[in-house]
């Protein structure tokens, strides 16, 4: 036989005929190669360049390295990020890892209850739960210590938040919820016959936990330890509000301090702000290989599958007890001073006097606030918007990614997750430096805060796109192709109503993400462009305690009421986790 | 040595009402015998072998092993599974993927505080991965091992602390074709030499058949028919057990009588009289379904001379299938299709007249559904 063979044949109509979607994943390629890449370009420029003002351009210079690396005081910024990274990610994978444990395998009471109760954090913005610690255990104000003092009636600081321990405390429990997910999928996910046939071999339950349990889960906690501690090199609320005070610092709260100290070394910050991402580039790397490596190890079997929980015994109520006090550290106390706080016209101690002046004043004179209610709208339309945009860049990129043979989609891929080694202050100064270079009226107005939201939380909606994208057969899609739509249709009537639910959850998620974001926007916001975090961080800077915490309080009801709706929403939707 | 005595398992589910997995299920395995557990997907065989284990909680019931009763709920005694000494290979086998062949053989004996030094350890392990043909990969990782070899690891493990029970889970059923058969062989003649009394799930009746001492068939959570492989072959208890095992024909019919002896009886079926063979007394008038397995219907070209003279018919050849070693005829009689399998050396082609002949003991009356849990039949 000579001539065209038939998959030559049956391509030939695609290559005469203009076909639509090449525009829709053209844009779409752009979008995401602008996005992802042209800041970071601007970041290492601006770190080679002087900044150019009205009367100098930028020169080439070298002297921003020169001034970091020459420095002994990098040295000790090394040390403290590394000590304080160190020492949080060990702190929150600890919990997480024996929460999770707990929650999994054991027939500890109440379960389902300590899931919430695990999760629930996660909507807390990070700098509500900073503060609030700040008034538990700040050596001056902290309850903590006045009441211990009151009770030993002694002037002995108990607890003392403004310390290098204090700050791996806070962002260590923070962070502890994140390190709860990853283990407890990384424990599911496991097939139970490998502790059943340990357990059929006689070991005993300490024996299994230690020789099987936790060897197989050796891969996934490794690359957990790198998340977290990625999370807290990048962290900024943490190393601003209790680390800069005393001087202690870490690479975060330096590149805010050149960029807001006077005058203002934007090359310098940009300088740091490589440093930083070289740091947090080598983490993920590690993360990823490890994540590869350690699905060798992720061995479900369909048939078969029962997830199984041990007798622990009387074990059970320690386990218990370990949920109520990790719930009363990382829910109930930030969440109840903050309640105190508010509810006083000046900062003070709980006692009775104090009690005597229970006023709501506080709620009002935040309500007054100019700029609140304009925050909470930014922040509305900036959340919606950016989980709405992302979700549907993702869905394309993903489908680019697994669906297609086009040359070169790995890259897209890559570029699509890439923002996931960016601190959120090093891609707000690299927006910044960007847009203020580029012109373009973007800077100081709602769309650069935008802009920096969706490139920071793409790789987040890639995850969730990604995931669901795996679980559609390809067959589905062919078939509607083969009934005669076309791409578009195809994309718009069958791919994205079976990726509902998956995106679903993935806009949830980035909403309260967006919500809580604070690292990005505080450099990228201007006068009647706050967001709440903003406000929040304001407030705190002016000293007024009390607004902040009514705000504060205001803030978690209406961000713990949305995940209620959200979970009762997606339940209609057939989807298991927020 | 393994007496299940009334058996119920149940899974709670967080809708509806509990799922009645195991019904009932009570049998007798004596030492060193091989014990497998037949039945469809669905219908219970892993959850009663998980209950023997000690991996699910019984309802009720009575499990006894070597004269010690590790579950009674009437007496309330329910030893923990890693007391039990049971061996058990797991479906996906469960071999530890962060440790070597040899660690994953030695973890049950040194986990069991029994005083082996490790010099005995190591002579116990050397012995049973050379049982199982293993012994040239003792420092290999798990993960680098061929399926047949994982199915192999895991039998070792699950031997070298001489259990008094090995417990298996359709070890075979991840293995492509030729391998599983071989594994066969293996797996019977490791059984047989070291004698352990064994419980097999499968839903594979070939495989069943090939292994066992004896078989139960279970449908629905219960256990329908319990006998030796001959037994369960040749004389099915009902309907179910016939077709889930090989193929048949089945007859509708009506008992006339009992023909001479005791379990010989005369139906009328829709192709005429027949004498069939029943294990339990029939009353005449009584609605019965016979099955006969197509390689027990003789067929010939010319009529049948000297033999059998009973239950002797013709009819037209409605379909032929060649399949090499045998062939398939379909053969009609007024309006029922017979099936049989016979020697490709006959002839006869399709519309042409064969004659048909089947042994009384060939023709079994089955039962209307029940079970036969409890009254085995042995054929031999
Ligand atoms: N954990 C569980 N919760 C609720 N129902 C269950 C559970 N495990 C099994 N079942 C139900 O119990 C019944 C028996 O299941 P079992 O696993 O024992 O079947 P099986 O005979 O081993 O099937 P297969 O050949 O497919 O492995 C099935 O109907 C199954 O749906
Ligand atoms: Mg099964």
């Amino acid at each position: 036989m000579t001539g065209i063979s038939s998959a030559e044949l049956a391509r030939l109509p695609e290559r005469s005929l203009f076909d639509p979607k090449w525009i829709v994943l053209g844009t779409v390629v752009a979008i995401v190669a602008w996005l992802a890449l042209v800041p970071l370009i601007f970041l290492f420029w601006q770190s080679f360049f002087t900044p150019a003002t009205a009367d100098n351009p930028a020169v080439f210079t070298l002297g921003n390295y020169a001034e970091v690396y020459g420095s002994a005081r990098t040295l000790q910024l090394f040390f403290n990020s590394a000590t304080y990274a160190l020492g949080s990610a060990l702190l929150a994978l600890t919990l997480g890892t024996l929460l999770a444990w707990i929650c999994e395998r054991t027939n500890t009471p109440g379960k389902p209850l300590f899931y919430a109760l695990s999760v629930v954090p996660i909507v807390i913005p990070g700098i509500l739960f900073v503060t609030a610690w700040i008034m538990l255990a700040s050596p001056q104000i902290g309850i903590i210590n006045l009441v211990l003092q009151r009770v030993f009636n002694t002037d002995y600081v108990f607890v003392d938040i403004y310390t290098l321990t204090g700050m791996m405390w806070v962002d260590g429990i923070q962070h502890a919820p994140l390190a709860f997910l990853l283990m407890s999928a990384s424990l599911r996910s496991m097939d139970p016959a490998l502790e059943e046939s340990a357990l059929m071999s006689g070991a005993s339950m300490w024996q299994i936990a230690w020789r099987i349990t936790l060897r197989l889960a050796l891969p996934a906690a490794s690359a957990a330890f790198l998340i977290l501690f990625v999370r807290s090199v990048e962290s900024f609320e943490t190393p601003a509000l209790i680390g800069l005070p005393v001087g202690i610092e870490v690479f975060t709260s330096s590149i805010y301090e050149a960029l807001h100290g006077y005058p203002s070394d934007i090359g310098l910050g940009a300088t740091y702000a490589v440093t930083l991402l070289a740091i947090t580039s080598v983490g993920i790397y590690w993360q990823s290989r490890l994540s590869q490596q350690g699905s060798k190890y992720a061995t479900v079997t369909g048939k078969g599958f029962r997830p199984r929980v041990m007798d622990i015994g009387r074990w059970r109520w320690a386990a218990f007890g370990f949920f109520i006090l990790y719930g009363i550290l990382v829910i109930g106390l930030p969440f109840l001073i903050l309640l105190w706080s508010s509810l006083q016209r000046f900062y003070s101690v709980p006692s009775w006097e104090a009690l005597q002046n229970v006023s709501l004043d506080s709620y009002a004179r935040v309500l007054e606030f100019p700029s609140v209610g304009t925050a909470v709208w930014n922040s509305f339309l900036l959340a919606t918007g950016s989980a709405t945009i992302i979700m549907l860049l993702s869905s394309i990129v993903c489908w680019i990614v697994l669906r297609t043979k086009i040359p070169g989609r790995w890259l897209l891929d890559n570029m699509a997750s890439m923002p996931l080694v960016m601190p959120g202050l090093v891609l707000g100064l690299a927006v910044m430096i960007c847009y203020l270079a580029l012109g373009g009226g973007i800077y100081g107005t709602i769309w650069i805060l935008l802009l920096a939201y969706v490139t920071r939380f793409m790789p987040y909606g890639m995850r969730f796109s990604t995931t669901s994208m795996l679980q559609i057969h390809k067959e589905l899609e062919e078939s509607a192709q083969l009934s005669g739509a076309s791409w578009l249709t195809t994309f718009y009537r069958v791919v994205l109503p079976l990726l509902k639910p998956g995106l679903i959850a993935g806009w949830i998620y980035i909403v309260i993400v967006s919500i809580r974001e604070l690292s990005s926007s505080i450099l990228l916001y201007s006068p009647g462009t706050e967001v709440v975090s903003i406000v929040l961080w304001e407030l705190w800077q002016n000293g007024q305690y009390t607004q902040l915490s009514a705000f504060g309080v205001m803030l978690i009801c209406a961000l713990f009421v949305f995940v209620i709706i959200a979970h009762l929403i997606s339940k209609r939707f057939g989807i298991k986790e927020v | 040595m393994l007496s299940v005595r009334s058996l119920n398992t149940e899974y709670k589910t967080k809708s509806g009402p509990a799922v009645r997995a195991a019904q009932d299920v009570a049998f007798e395995v004596p030492p060193g015998k091989f014990f497998t557990l037949l039945g469809p997907s669905g219908c219970g065989k892993t959850t009663t072998l998980r209950s023997i284990a000690g991996l699910e909680r019984p309802t009720s019931g009575e499990i006894e092993v070597g004269g010690r009763l590790v579950y009674s709920s009437s007496k309330n005694v329910f030893v923990p599974l890693n007391r039990r000494n049971f061996g058990m290979v797991f479906q996906s086998y469960a071999i530890w993927p962060h440790m070597s062949v040899y660690q994953n053989a030695a973890f049950p004996l040194e986990v069991r505080k029994r005083g082996l030094s490790p010099a005995q350890i190591k002579d116990k392990v050397a012995t049973v991965l050379k049982a199982v043909a293993l012994d040239h990969l003792t420092d290999r990782e798990a993960t680098k091992l061929s399926g047949g070899q994982q199915q192999r690891l895991a039998l070792a493990r699950a031997l070298v602390m001489e259990p008094e029970l090995l417990l298996l889970d359709e070890p075979l059923s991840n293995l492509d074709a030729k391998l599983r058969e071989r594994m066969r062989f293996e797996l019977k003649r490791i059984q047989r030499e070291l004698g352990v009394t064994t419980i097999y799930v499968t839903h594979d009746q070939a495989e069943a058949l090939a292994l066992s001492h004896e078989i139960a068939v279970m449908n629905e959570g219960r256990i329908v028919q319990i006998g030796s492989p001959r037994a369960i072959y040749d004389r099915p208890y009902s309907r179910f057990v016939a077709e889930f095992i090989g193929n048949s024909n089945f007859i509708d019919g009506t008992v006339l009588g009992a023909e001479n002896g005791t379990s010989h009886w005369r139906i009328r079926g829709a192709m005429g009289d027949l004498v069939a063979i029943s294990d339990t007394p029939l009353k005449a008038g009584q609605n019965v379904t016979l099955s006969i397995r197509p390689e027990n219907v003789e067929l010939a070209d010319d009529a049948f001379s000297g033999g059998g003279t009973l239950n002797l018919f013709s009819g037209k050849v409605d379909q032929r299938i060649f399949l090499g070693d045998y062939a398939d005829f379909q053969i009609r009689l007024g309006n029922i299709l017979m099936m049989s399998r016979a020697h490709p050396a006959l002839r006869a082609s399709v519309d042409e007249t064969i004659h048909m002949r089947m042994s009384p003991d060939s023709c079994v009356v089955l039962h209307e559904g029940g079970t036969a849990a409890t009254k085995p039949y042995t054929a031999d």
